[in-house]
């Protein structure tokens, strides 16, 4: 295996966990700051997908559909805790998963009343479509390399907004001591809504950038909200820096798995047996790396309770 | 003299009404049309239904349930169309998974079966029953389609691949089976897999000549809109499933002129095929898929039969389903022994109409197609 396809896997690994890092932000920030499990975090991202399509289909203007998204995402996310989230933070997470699977029926079907049964079209900007080249030949997505910088940029205001503002200190107060911060006046509730609209914001926006080169469809968002609470969970429930990290290891892991396993069973097999046999150990291998990591720290790699 | 003509007439109005009043049929439609895949199983139905109201026959009574794609819901929704229902003939399942799930046991019960979609080999050979028709194509058919295309082209450095599920590995089996060898990798990867940039990435380092993948559905959208990105222009190929007319408009620019191979096409050129598209058109307000063509044909297959037999009479029947005596819209259609379509396979190209993304026929890659599985089977 040459040097720039090692390079572009390295550079697909970190792409491909960048966006999972803003797809399971939200997630872990709901988990550990209010104690739920959303299953409908998923539904978050198809929405924020489905917005950016409808928009950039009206208007012609991608960024346009990328800000409906987040706008979309966020004000879904805002109704969906004052009418449902809210009444769910005292029973216990059985209760919570009932209903927030429910969710994910209702916004699959209403999705499907509003918009059909065919994926919609959704395509990258003209000014990021095509390859760029770099010195010596390799070649590279525009729009990938767009979305590792936004990704950063987005994990760069979230470590901001979590470590020096005030609202930050106050989801950090309510994530160890809930008791304690309404106590000292503030509105829990209107905290845990910002957390909800916030962490939903990011979900669709993460929908909106995979959805220009993924499929815009119904259920789109399931199978990467498995993915964001493997994520969460090696990262440590409530951690952002966990998640970072844990996201950036899940893309790295499953990219370089994809690529390399093959190649070294092909070494000992023929060909046809190693393909398989390897592209079925890839698919095992991140929840193979959770539960490595699970048995060494099981808290996750960050998680601050014992 | 009176007496007897008053005889011949008697007898002609008891024929006549005879003809009216053939016992009535019940269809059980199980297909999926909510989740994901659901653009599959609304085609189906409605190209079923378009061929159904057409007939005005009113002696054919179709019930329609949705399977979500589970195959434990489509086993109890066949129980329940057999049992309570009391359906003569099923349809209807879009994948083999649930096909395989539900098909021996209803076929077991004395009931027909006819496969608008889902051809799983395991349903062609061994497993092949007197009770069960294909109507659509065996699994491997198409692939062997491209195959065959792909080494008319001259390819002789191919990178396959597909989902790693027994479907994903029949196609390219199917593939292998006409191309021949010399490949430059073949990958299996996962099943709703969205993300291409490791495997386009392999692609690009592999110095393939051709690329043949079958990713159905929403893997396809993404694995060409990506492949269009990524600066890769290695010709692709592949069967018509991610080439279909409900998600052409999703992938949009990135699929233009690729090469795909279909049992069908809009612009297949006889009256049925103009009719139905026109038709189709007109009920619906979109353009048929070629599993909205599917739909239409098993109709037309059970409505022709009806015409020549009562299905209380299971021996007639099927020999009436047997003979294909309908107007397909792909043009000629038989059966082979195991109940699966002869036909022709054709080689599309991804066109733009005016605002709309479709096919078009730019050649035969194989003619009077049959399957491999016909001696396997034993009924």
């Amino acid at each position: 295996m040459g040097l720039s396809l090692f390079l572009e896997q390295v550079l697909n690994g970190l792409q491909f966990g960048i966006m999972l890092f803003v797809m399971a932000a939200g997630l872990t920030l709901v988990f550990g700051v209010m104690g739920l499990i959303n299953l409908a975090h998923g539904s978050l991202y198809m929405i924020g997908a489905f917005a950016c399509a409808g928009v950039a289909a009206a208007t012609g203007s991608f960024w346009l559909g990328l800000a409906a998204s987040l706008v979309a995402a966020a004000i879904a996310g805002v109704i969906v805790e004052i009418v449902v989230i809210r009444r769910l933070y005292a029973r216990d997470h059985l209760d919570q998963v009932l209903a927030t699977f429910a969710l994910i029926l209702i916004f699959s079907e209403g999705t499907r009343y509003l918009f059909g049964s065919f994926p919609l079209y959704l395509d990258t900007p003209a000014i990021l479509s095509g390859a760029i080249t770099f010195p010596g030949g390799f070649q590279y997505p525009a729009y990938r390399l767009a979305i590792i910088v936004i990704g950063f940029v987005v994990a760069a205001g979230l470590f901001w907004l979590i470590g020096s503002t005030r609202l930050g200190i106050r989801i950090r107060a309510g994530e160890s001591d809930r008791e304690m911060i309404t106590a000292l006046g503030v509105d829990i509730g209107k905290l845990y809504t910002m957390v909800f609209a916030l962490g939903a914001a990011l979900a669709g926006f993460a929908g909106a950038l995979l959805g220009a080169i993924q499929s815009v469809q119904i259920g789109m968002g399931e199978p990467v909200l498995i993915l964001a609470f493997v994520v969460i969970v090696i990262g440590g429930i409530g951690s952002i820096p966990g998640a970072l990290v844990a996201a950036v290891l899940v893309g790295l892991t499953d990219t370089l798995g994809r690529t390399l396993l093959p190649i070294v069973f092909g070494t000992f097999m023929d060909n046809s047996a190693a393909t398989s046999t390897g592209s079925a150990l890839a698919s095992m291998l991140i929840y193979i790396l959770m539960a490595a990591i699970l048995v060494f720290r099981p808290t996750g790699l960050f998680g601050a309770r014992g | 003299m009176l007496k007897s003509i008053g005889k011949i007439a008697a007898l002609t109005a008891m024929l006549v009404a005879g003809a009216a009043h053939a016992d009535p049929i019940k269809v059980g439609m199980i297909t999926t049309l909510s989740g994901g895949g659901a653009g599959l199983g609304i085609d189906v139905r409605d190209g079923f239904m378009l061929a159904v109201k057409q007939s005005g026959n009113k002696d054919i009574t179709v019930v329609v349930e949705d399977d979500q794609r589970k195959p434990d819901v489509a086993v109890q929704l066949a129980d329940k169309m057999i049992q309570s229902e009391k359906v003569d003939v099923l349809t209807g399942i879009i994948w083999s998974n649930l096909a395989i799930a539900v098909v021996p046991a209803a076929v077991a019960q004395g009931k027909f079966y006819l496969s608008p979609n889902a051809g799983p080999s395991a349903l062609a050979g061994k497993g092949c029953h007197k009770n069960y028709f294909n109507v659509a194509w065996q699994n491997d058919n198409l692939s062997e389609g491209a195959g065959a295309y792909a080494k008319a082209a001259g390819y002789k450095n191919s990178f396959i691949l597909a989902p790693n599920y027994p479907a994903g590995k029949d196609m390219l089996t199917g593939y292998k089976r006409t191309y021949g060898d010399g490949l430059a990798g073949e990958v299996f990867t996962k099943l709703g897999q969205k993300d291409y940039a490791a495997e386009i990435a392999q692609i690009r380092a592999s110095g393939a000549d051709s690329v043949f993948f079958f990713l159905p559905g929403g893997m396809g959208i993404s694995f060409m809109k990506q492949y269009a990105a990524s600066g890769v222009d290695i010709p692709l190929v592949g069967p018509a499933f991610s080439f279909d007319q409900g998600i052409l408009q999703a992938v949009g620019a990135a699929a233009v002129g690729v090469r795909n191979a279909s049992q069908w096409s809009k612009d297949i050129d006889n009256p049925t095929n103009k009719a139905f598209v026109e038709s189709f058109q007109k009920e619906y307000g979109r353009l048929p898929s070629l599993y909205a063509s599917q739909g239409f044909d098993t109709a037309a297959l059970l409505l022709s039969a009806m015409g020549k037999a009562d299905v209380s009479d299971a021996d007639a029947f099927r020999a009436a389903l047997k003979s294909a005596d309908f107007n397909s819209t792909r043009g000629s259609f038989s059966f082979t022994e195991n109940h699966h379509p002869v036909q022709d396979i054709f080689v599309r190209e991804v066109i733009k109409e005016g605002d709309i993304y479709t096919n078009k026929i730019v050649s035969t890659a194989l003619t009077g197609h049959g399957n491999v599985y016909v001696d396997q089977c034993k009924m």
